[in-house]
This record gives C-alpha cells, sequence and structure tokens, in this order.
C-alpha cells in the first residue's frame, strides 16, 4: 500500500513534539524507497526537469560557472541538482561519476531532530520525511542538523524547503516525478525491500564488470535512507561530490535538544514554583505606608489635572 | 490617554504572561495537526494523449488540462508527463520533454499560420483556409513552371526538385505512409523530418 491516504494516523514522528503521534493504523503500510544507480546515469537532467514541472518551481536563470552543473546548488526553488565529478581510477582512466543531489529521507532524519517548531517536520509511516511550510518559523535549525546539507532557506517567505518526495503523489499512489521521467531507468522507486533486492542485483553485474567494490549507499548512521544510491566506488563516497563517509546528526543537535533543552525547561519550572510556594508561605508582597501615600498623592494631581482640564474646555465653549 | 498600571497589576499581567509561554514550552500548547501534503494537482484533471513535438523518438505524453471542454469555458494545459502505456518511452521522458508545458505556455510559440510578405519585415497572422490556399497556391504554380518529365537522354523521371517537403518526424507509421504517398505522388524529391532539429 504505497498510495496511503494521508492521515494522522501514519505520521510516525513529529519535530518539537514530545507527544506521542496517532500511529497505531500503520499496518500494511511499506516504507518506499528511491534508488539511485548512479552507474546508469547520463546526466541528462530529465529529472530536474520533471522536479520543477511537478513541484511548480521555476528558479532564476542563472550564469555558467565552467560546469556542466546547472544550477551550480540546491536553493529554494531546485530541490535536486546533478553533481558532476571527473574521476581518474586506478588504471587512469576517467571516470564521469554524475551524482543525483537531493533529500535523501533518512529513517532518523537530522532536520526533524534539530527542528524547534512543533509539526514543521514529519515523518510519514511510509518513510517520507517532509516539511510543513504551513508551520516553519525559517529559523534554520534544519539545515545545520541535515547531515547532507540539503534544506535551503527562501529568501521571499524566510521558510525552509527541500525535496518531498513527491509525498502528494506517493500518497495518490505514483512515484515521484524525477523517478518517472528518467529516460535510463536510473531512478527507481518502490518498497525498500524491492529496492535494497534491485540494488543488489546491480550491484553484483558492476562487480562482474570490473567494478569490485561496487556497492549500495544506505548509511546506518542516520539509520538508513529511503533515498539510495548504487555507487561504483562504495569504498570511496567522497569522489561523489563529498558524499559524506558515515553521515551522523550533528553532536550540537544531540546537546541541545537532549540535554540543555529540558535542562533549561526544568530551570524555568523550577522558578515557577518557587515563586508559587513563595507566595502561598509567605504571601504577597505588603505596601508600606509610604507606598500608599504616594499612590494617593498620585490620584490626587490627576484629579486636579482633569478638573483643570475641564474647566478649560467650558471656557473655550463659553467664549464661542 | 495614558494607560494607568499599577506596580501590582504589572506583575500580574508578567506573571500570566511568563506561566503561558511555560505552558506552551513545556508542551502544553495545542497540536496542530495539518496534514504537510500538498493537494494532488491532477485531481479533477482532463487527461489527452499525445506525442512529443521534439525529436523522431516520438514519446508519448499525458495533457492535464484543467476545465471540462464546455462550451464557455477555455481548457488550460498546466501539467504534461509521460504516457506509461506508449510502447516506445513507457512514461520516462528526456529533459525537454519533461518541460513540454513551458514550451506549450512559451510567449514565442506559433499558435497559428503567419506570413510574411515579400519585401517586408513583419510577420502577419493569416487564417489556416487562406494559409493553405497560398501554399496550394505557391505549390501548383511552381510545379507547373519546373516539372520534368524527361532528363536530357530521353528517359522518363517525373520530379520535381524545385520546392521541398519538411514533414512532422513524430509521427505514427499511418500518416508518415500518407505524408510519403502525398509528397511522392507530386513527384517531389527533396522530402526530410525535423528529427534532427
Amino acid at each position: 500500500m504505497r498510495g496511503e491516504q494521508i492521515n494522522s494516523q501514519n505520521i510516525i514522528a513529529r519535530s518539537a513534539t514530545s507527544v506521542p503521534s496517532p500511529q497505531e493504523r500503520d499496518g500494511g503500510i511499506d516504507t518506499v524507497t528511491k534508488l539511485i544507480d548512479v552507474s546508469r546515469c547520463i546526466g541528462c537532467k530529465a529529472c530536474q526537469v520533471a522536479c520543477s514541472e511537478w513541484n511548480d518551481l521555476r528558479d532564476e536563470v542563472g550564469e555558467c560557472v565552467g560546469e556542466y552543473d546547472n544550477p551550480a546548488d540546491l536553493s529554494p526553488n531546485t530541490w535536486q541538482v546533478m553533481r558532476f565529478n571527473e574521476y581518474e581510477n586506478e588504471q587512469g582512466n576517467l571516470e564521469w561519476l554524475i551524482r543525483k543531489d537531493n533529500c535523501m529521507h533518512c529513517a532518523e532524519p537530522g532536520c526533524r531532530e534539530a527542528c524547534p517548531a512543533p509539526g514543521a517536520i514529519v515523518q510519514y509511516a511510509n518513510g517520507i520525511v517532509d516539511f510543513n511550510s504551513e508551520l516553519c518559523i525559517g529559523c534554520g535549525y534544519c539545515v545545520a542538523g541535515c547531515p547532507f546539507d540539503v534544506p535551503r532557506i527562501s529568501k521571499k517567505d524566510g521558510k525552509s524547503y527541500k525535496c518531498t518526495l513527491c509525498s502528494d503523489r506517493v500518497f495518490n499512489g505514483l512515484e515521484p516525478a524525477c523517478v518517472k521521467s528518467c529516460p535510463t531507468g536510473s531512478i527507481m522507486f518502490g518498497t525498500k525491500k524491492d529496492m535494497l533486492d534491485l540494488a543488489e542485483t546491480r550491484t553484483d553485474f558492476l562487480k562482474s564488470r570490473g567494478f569490485d567494490s561496487a556497492g549500495i549507499y544506505d548509511p546506518s548512521g542516520v539509520g538508513g535512507t529511503h533515498v539510495i544510491y548504487v555507487l561504483q566506488h562504495a569504498d570511496k563516497p567522497e569522489i561523489y561530490n563529498d558524499l559524506p563517509r558515515d553521515p551522523r546528526i550533528s553532536p550540537m543537535v544531540d546537546a541541545w535538544k537532549g540535554v540543555t533543552k529540558p535542562l533549561m525547561s526544568a530551570a524555568i519550572g523550577l522558578a515557577a514554583l518557587t515563586g508559587f510556594f513563595h507566595y502561598v508561605t509567605a504571601g504577597p508582597k505588603e505596601l508600606s505606608e509610604e507606598d500608599i501615600e504616594a499612590v494617593r498623592a498620585d490620584e490626587a494631581r490627576e484629579a486636579e489635572r482633569k478638573a483643570e482640564r475641564e474647566a478649560s474646555e467650558r471656557n473655550r465653549e463659553e467664549r464661542s | 490617554m495614558t494607560l494607568r498600571v499599577t506596580r501590582r497589576q504589572f506583575f500580574k499581567l508578567g506573571a500570566a504572561g511568563m506561566a503561558t509561554s511555560s505552558m506552551a514550552m513545556l508542551g502544553f500548547a495545542p497540536e496542530p495537526v495539518v496534514a504537510s501534503v500538498r493537494h494532488f494537482k491532477l485531481t479533477g484533471a482532463k487527461i489527452t494523449r499525445s506525442n512529443c513535438t521534439y525529436c523522431s523518438v516520438g514519446c508519448g505524453v499525458l495533457i492535464y488540462s484543467r476545465g471540462d471542454a464546455a462550451i464557455n469555458n477555455i481548457d488550460d494545459v498546466y501539467h504534461v508527463e509521460g504516457d506509461p502505456d506508449h510502447p516506445v518511452s513507457r512514461g520516462s521522458l528526456c529533459p525537454k520533454g519533461a518541460g513540454l508545458l513551458d514550451y506549450i505556455r512559451s510567449e514565442s510559440r506559433l499558435k497559428y499560420p503567419m506570413v510574411r510578405e515579400p519585401g517586408t519585415n513583419e510577420w502577419q497572422r493569416i487564417s489556416w483556409d487562406d494559409a493553405l490556399t497560398r501554399i496550394a497556391r505557391h505549390m501548383k504554380d511552381d510545379r507547373d513552371a519546373n516539372f520534368v518529365t524527361e532528363d536530357g537522354d530521353g528517359n522518363t523521371v517525373n520530379h520535381w526538385t524545385t520546392t521541398g517537403f519538411l514533414a512532422a518526424s513524430a509521427s505514427t507509421n499511418e500518416t508518415a505512409y500518407l505524408t510519403q504517398k502525398m509528397v511522392r505522388s507530386l513527384g517531389m524529391v527533396a522530402f526530410d523530418n525535423q528529427a534532427r532539429v
């Protein structure tokens, strides 16, 4: 059931929320996965075009920077970009490694961990990590929390954007737009199990063709991902435009969310409690005679001024 | 006007604000359970089968439009994607095909016949009837003037070399057959399509 209709029952986690999301009715939902086979990619960028077309994104026409990377980087209007890398292998031959860079839809997403806005980042039972722009406060913590440097903050509305794995298509039983367009079958879509099987087949094939270190990129540091790669050189992920070897959520995120925030919350609660008990035991602050006199004098002055004002208004009316 | 707040009231207000924000921070705020998934934009669309216009591969596309083609409504194409039932492309498209929507909506797209009269640099819109009549007239005049029945050695050739024909590459076999028949029956020799454009 890839196309399970969206409801609150199949959100398995929400950002900045300690109350568990209703998730009992997740039976029969398979996790989805996008498999990107780098060895089959010809870098045509049909996926990029299909992505902007489906998601109604039109980035500004940029400048040529002397590379095939176009646009040069992800942006709030470009949710995926092909990264072209020239690699000289052991035999001294050129290998053109083209990696489709987009959100990896981690099983343990750093963005969701870091996000302080309740419900702005949700994780569905099918594995999709989605941004709810309505609730996004644009703080940029997700950018810092992402081990793959994917989210981008918009200058237009101050909100964070990234690939949704076409959640709107997937929840209606379709594959993501990039997957559908791919003319070489380099991008495939299905359940995680099926994609791992397919990736295994491709890896075996690559090994039989002399790529001894071919392998699957499904990093365990973030609990596995719902976008996985088949790499010709899985032992050197960094040659694919600095794909992290062992991506992990930044320790700063853990320190803030895991230790600092509960401690500070406790401190605030303690201060409130202390105030309450002080009020109960010591009672409210008593006013001294001087204070009362000062208030009385203040009120008398105000009454005087009011009387003067009224008198002058009456005079003006009489004259006119 | 001066808002008079006593010291005591000021503290009360401050304490109330503090308590509210602390409660929210400690997780007593109402939880928004709004689905983030975007409205599925193909709901209710009219789907029309077509072919990509670019190259001779002729990938199948599905054109999604808004509107039910009622008499007072002009339908609007708003999405194009590959046709999974098409035997050639099975739903996939190249970057040009994947961007067909912007091609359809392009300001510089030719939407009707136009003519540039000799000696001018301006294109003028003409009707389809006018266009077809003028093309037929030009073809007939040129063919009458330049049709060759025999070459210099007396061999029958029946050819017409002064006019060429540029046809569509993304045609079905049947259309291609008819185009070929039509062009060759006129004796036309120069015949090509836009596959290499």
